[in-house]
Parts: structure tokens; sequence; C-alpha cells
């Protein structure tokens, strides 16, 4: 039997006697971060490709939800800073080491590309909008309309960047087991991608894109449950510390939610719904979508949850 | 330069006076503590062995608080002391997530805070206050650099080991056992 505790008293608020640095903001911003990448990669894809009259809502209605996602993600992101009237320190300084770095500048350009992107099709979604009359707005718009196409590269590495971004920040941590898998940067991409497949799915007018987007999604689901074997499989093969952390979800604390929740409810089910949907059967568009965006961020909670109960031992 | 601890699990008692001694010196807020005392006990009753360290921030070569830090706040000053500027530091918490010996905290005005190995006092020429106050005298501080200096001698002549080497931090605080 091997007892370690520490005497002198330390109860550091949020260290001890538990890690619990990281709250509910950094979760929610890493589901919003996702689901924002996704729709943009879709967004930007597809106008590369000259679908934009095929798929209306991957290109042109779900682009306008970003800004107002990312502006949220964003104050999640301050909500959570501790010295909130220093946060402009992100931006004098490049530091390549740091994730969060990374995080902040993909931020700072994304955010309001994201903006241009949306504006540029406000009035493809309602025509009557004209910019209040103001000329330079109008002027801006054409300017970006009419560079669409040379905007939508840009705007597609950014969004794979952020996508991926929301997984780096914490698979960068050595020091906690669980997150430290370079699995996480594309098992996140993925289900940023998914999430953002299935908002467009229920929203979606149109019997062509909704069909060409459940398959999207159901690739994206098999490739998260891949990614997610792979995980698990990569701990159990590791050392002491990763075989623990991959013991959270086998019997842990963790269990019936990961198993319940997030695989069984946020991908198993959906997918079998969509599948059920391609076969004829009708199944409500918000049901798989909205499995799948719940799935998605109580994914993200309990990475971040679990993550910070596992350490290494000395 | 490289300034680093030895401490004598053999000779700690576990009273916690260094920690005492940083809250006083360093001025810690109330509830907070830089330093902490671990009681290590293996085996069965009646065959136990037991270990106490004195613990602080590592002060690692290879420090993932200041490759996680954003904004440069985390550096590495003189000796290769790790300090925060909080002036630089936006409160993140990366560093803490970072750190695999958990020795880092939020300051209540909002900045990460660590020991600072007492930098004020070892430019001074003196020991950091853990050390000075030790009844059992078990801390040795100075520069591992130099193969003359009590801590070289210590790390050099006596079995010791670091915690979570397999952390690849290159901590600079030796545990003699």
């Amino acid at each position: 039997m091997k007892e370690e505790l520490i005497i002198s008293g330390r109860m550091n608020p949020h260290i001890d006697p538990v890690l619990n640095a990281w709250g509910w903001e950094i979760a929610f911003y890493l589901f919003i971060g996702g689901l924002s990448a996704g729709i943009l990669f879709f967004s930007a894809l597809y106008v590369i490709r000259k679908k934009e009259n095929i798929y209306p809502t991957a290109v042109k209605y779900a682009p306008m939800l970003v800004p107002f996602l990312l502006v949220l993600g964003l104050a999640a992101l301050f909500i959570d800073l501790h010295h909130k009237l220093y946060f402009w320190r992100l931006y004098t300084t490049v530091r390549l080491e740091s994730p969060m770095s990374w995080g902040a500048w993909t931020l700072m350009a994304i955010t309001p590309l994201s903006v241009a992107w949306a504006a540029s099709f406000v009035k493809e979604v309602w025509p009557k909008f004209n910019w209040w009359n103001i000329k330079i707005l109008n002027t801006i718009e054409k300017l970006i309309i009419d560079n669409r196409r040379a905007i939508a590269w840009p705007l597609i590495m950014l969004s794979v960047i952020l996508g991926i971004y929301t997984g780096v920040l914490l698979s960068a941590f050595n020091a906690r087991p669980l997150w430290n898998t370079s699995i996480l940067g594309p098992l996140f991409l993925t289900s940023g991608l998914s999430t953002a497949a299935a908002l467009i799915v229920w929203m979606s007018k149109s019997k062509i894109e909704r069909n060409i987007f459940t398959k999207i999604d159901l690739l994206l689901i098999g490739i998260e449950l891949f990614l997610i074997t792979h995980l698990i499989m990569g701990f159990l093969a590791g050392g002491q510390v990763q075989v623990e952390s991959a013991e959270i979800f086998l019997g842990g604390a963790f269990t019936t939610y990961f198993w319940v929740f997030i695989v069984m409810l946020g991908l198993v089910l959906p997918a079998i719904l969509e599948i059920m949907e391609l076969n004829g059967l009708h199944i409500p568009a918000f049901a798989p979508a909205i499995l799948i965006l719940a799935g998605g961020i109580i994914f993200r909670f309990l990475m971040v949850e679990a993550g910070q109960i596992t350490r290494y031992l000395y | 330069m490289r300034y680093a601890m030895a401490i004598d699990t053999k000779l700690c008692v576990g009273c916690s006076d260094c920690v005492v001694a940083c809250q006083v010196e360093n001025n810690v807020p109330v509830g907070y503590a830089r330093d902490w005392v671990v009681e290590v006990v293996e085996g069965t009753y009646p065959n136990l062995a037991i270990e106490l360290r004195s613990e602080r921030c590592n002060h690692c070569d290879n420090s993932p608080c200041v490759r996680a830090c954003p904004t440069g706040a985390s550096h590495y000053a003189e000796g290769g002391i790790v300090l925060v500027t909080p002036e630089e530091c936006i409160g993140c918490a990366a560093c803490i997530e970072s750190c695999p010996y958990d020795a880092r905290f939020t300051h209540p005005d909002g900045y990460a805070d660590k020991c600072t190995f007492c930098i004020h006092r070892v430019q001074n020429g003196q020991d950091p206050a853990c050390v000075a106050v030790c009844p059992t005298t078990c801390m040795t501080f100075g520069d591992m650099d130099d193969p003359n200096s009590d801590v070289s001698k210590l790390v050099s002549s006596r079995r010791s080991k670091v915690l979570a080497p397999e952390a690849g931090t290159g901590p600079n605080i030796y545990y003699l056992t």
C-alpha cells in the first residue's frame, strides 16, 4: 500500500484537492470553436468547388451564425481569464511554442474574416437589406463578393487550424496524461465537422443538400468512432499513467457519461437515425442534429473535467 | 549558474516551518501556499516506510509552464529560476495545467503565482526563506554548475532522486534518500 498526503494543509483554490483550473468556459469554447470551424470549412469548400447553388444552407445560411458563435466563444474565453485587463498581452507577442498563442492569433484572423464572409452573403439571404445605403459598406461587400473564391482558400485553412486547435489546446499538456495524445486534435476536428454537418442538415430545406450532408455526417461519425477506439487503445498500450487515463472511461468515474451520453446517444443513435433517413424512413431532421450537438458539447465538458484528474505519480 | 536545491528526506521531520516562512517572507495570500510538505507512507502495519518531502516549484530546465505561456509572462531569470511577470500575465491558467507538480496557482489578484526561489534574497547572497528557517537544516541551496558548492557535493555524494523524471521537465530540486 502506498499513501501520499500533503500534511502542511495546502488547499490552494482550484488546485486542491483536485486540479480544476479550467471550467465550463474552456469546454464551451472548444465546442463553439469546433462548430464554427466546421461551418466555415463546408462553406469555403463548396464555394471553392462552385456548388453555392446546390448547397445553399452550407454555403450561405449556416455561416450567418458563425460571427455570433465566435463572439460567444471569445466571451467565454475572456470570462475564463483571471487577469482580464491584461488580455491584450496575447497580441504583443508571437510565441510559437505555446498552443494558446497560436489559437489567439488564429482567432484574431478568423473572427473578422468570418464576419466579412457572412456579410458577403447577407443580400442573398435577405434581398431587401442594403447596408443602410452606406456607400463604403457596399463597396467593401462588392470587393469581397468579387474575390470570394480567393478568400475561401485562407478561410478553409484557418478553419482547419481552428478545428484542430480545439484539440491541441488540451493535447499539448504533457502533465495531464488523458489530454496528452496527438489523436485529440484530429478527433476534435472530426467532431467539430460532424456537429456542423448535423446543424446544416437540421437547417436545410433542400432534399439534395440534406441527403449529401447526412452522408458526410455518417462518414464523420464513423471516423470519430475509429479515432475514439484508437484513443483508448493507445492509452492501454502506454505507461501506467496512460493506462489509468483510459480506465477513467473503462469502469472509472466517467464511464457512464462517456459510453451512454457520448458514444451511444451522441454518435451511434444519431448514426442509426441517419441511416434510417437515407433508407426512406422519415426521421425528423432535428432529432439526429440535437443528439450530435449535445454529444459534442458533453464530449468537450467530459474531456476538460476528466483530463484534470489525471496526473503523474511520484 | 544553475540554482538548485537538495532536500534531505532523512532529516526532514515534516514540521512545515518552510511553508510558514515562505508565506511570511513572500506575503503569500491567506489560504495559499507556494511550498508544501508531502508524507508518503508505504507498506502494511507494522512494516511501514515513511518519506517526508518539502515540495515547491522545481524550476525545471525544460519548463512546460514557460512553453505553455502565450504571452511570455512565464520566463527564465538568472540561474534558471522560473518567474512570472504579473504585468504580462493574462491569467489563462495554461501554465497551471501544464505543471506536473501542481506548483502554481492563480493569485487572488488574477495572475499566476508560484515559488520564486526567493530571488530577492538570493540576489543578496542569502538563502531562500524556506532553507534559512529549516530547524533540521535538511535543505541546501546553491549553484549546481559549481562543483564545489554544497548542493553539488551533496547531489554527487548522496543517492538522490527528482520528482516525475519521466515527464521530461528536468527538475532542479533533488531529494536525498
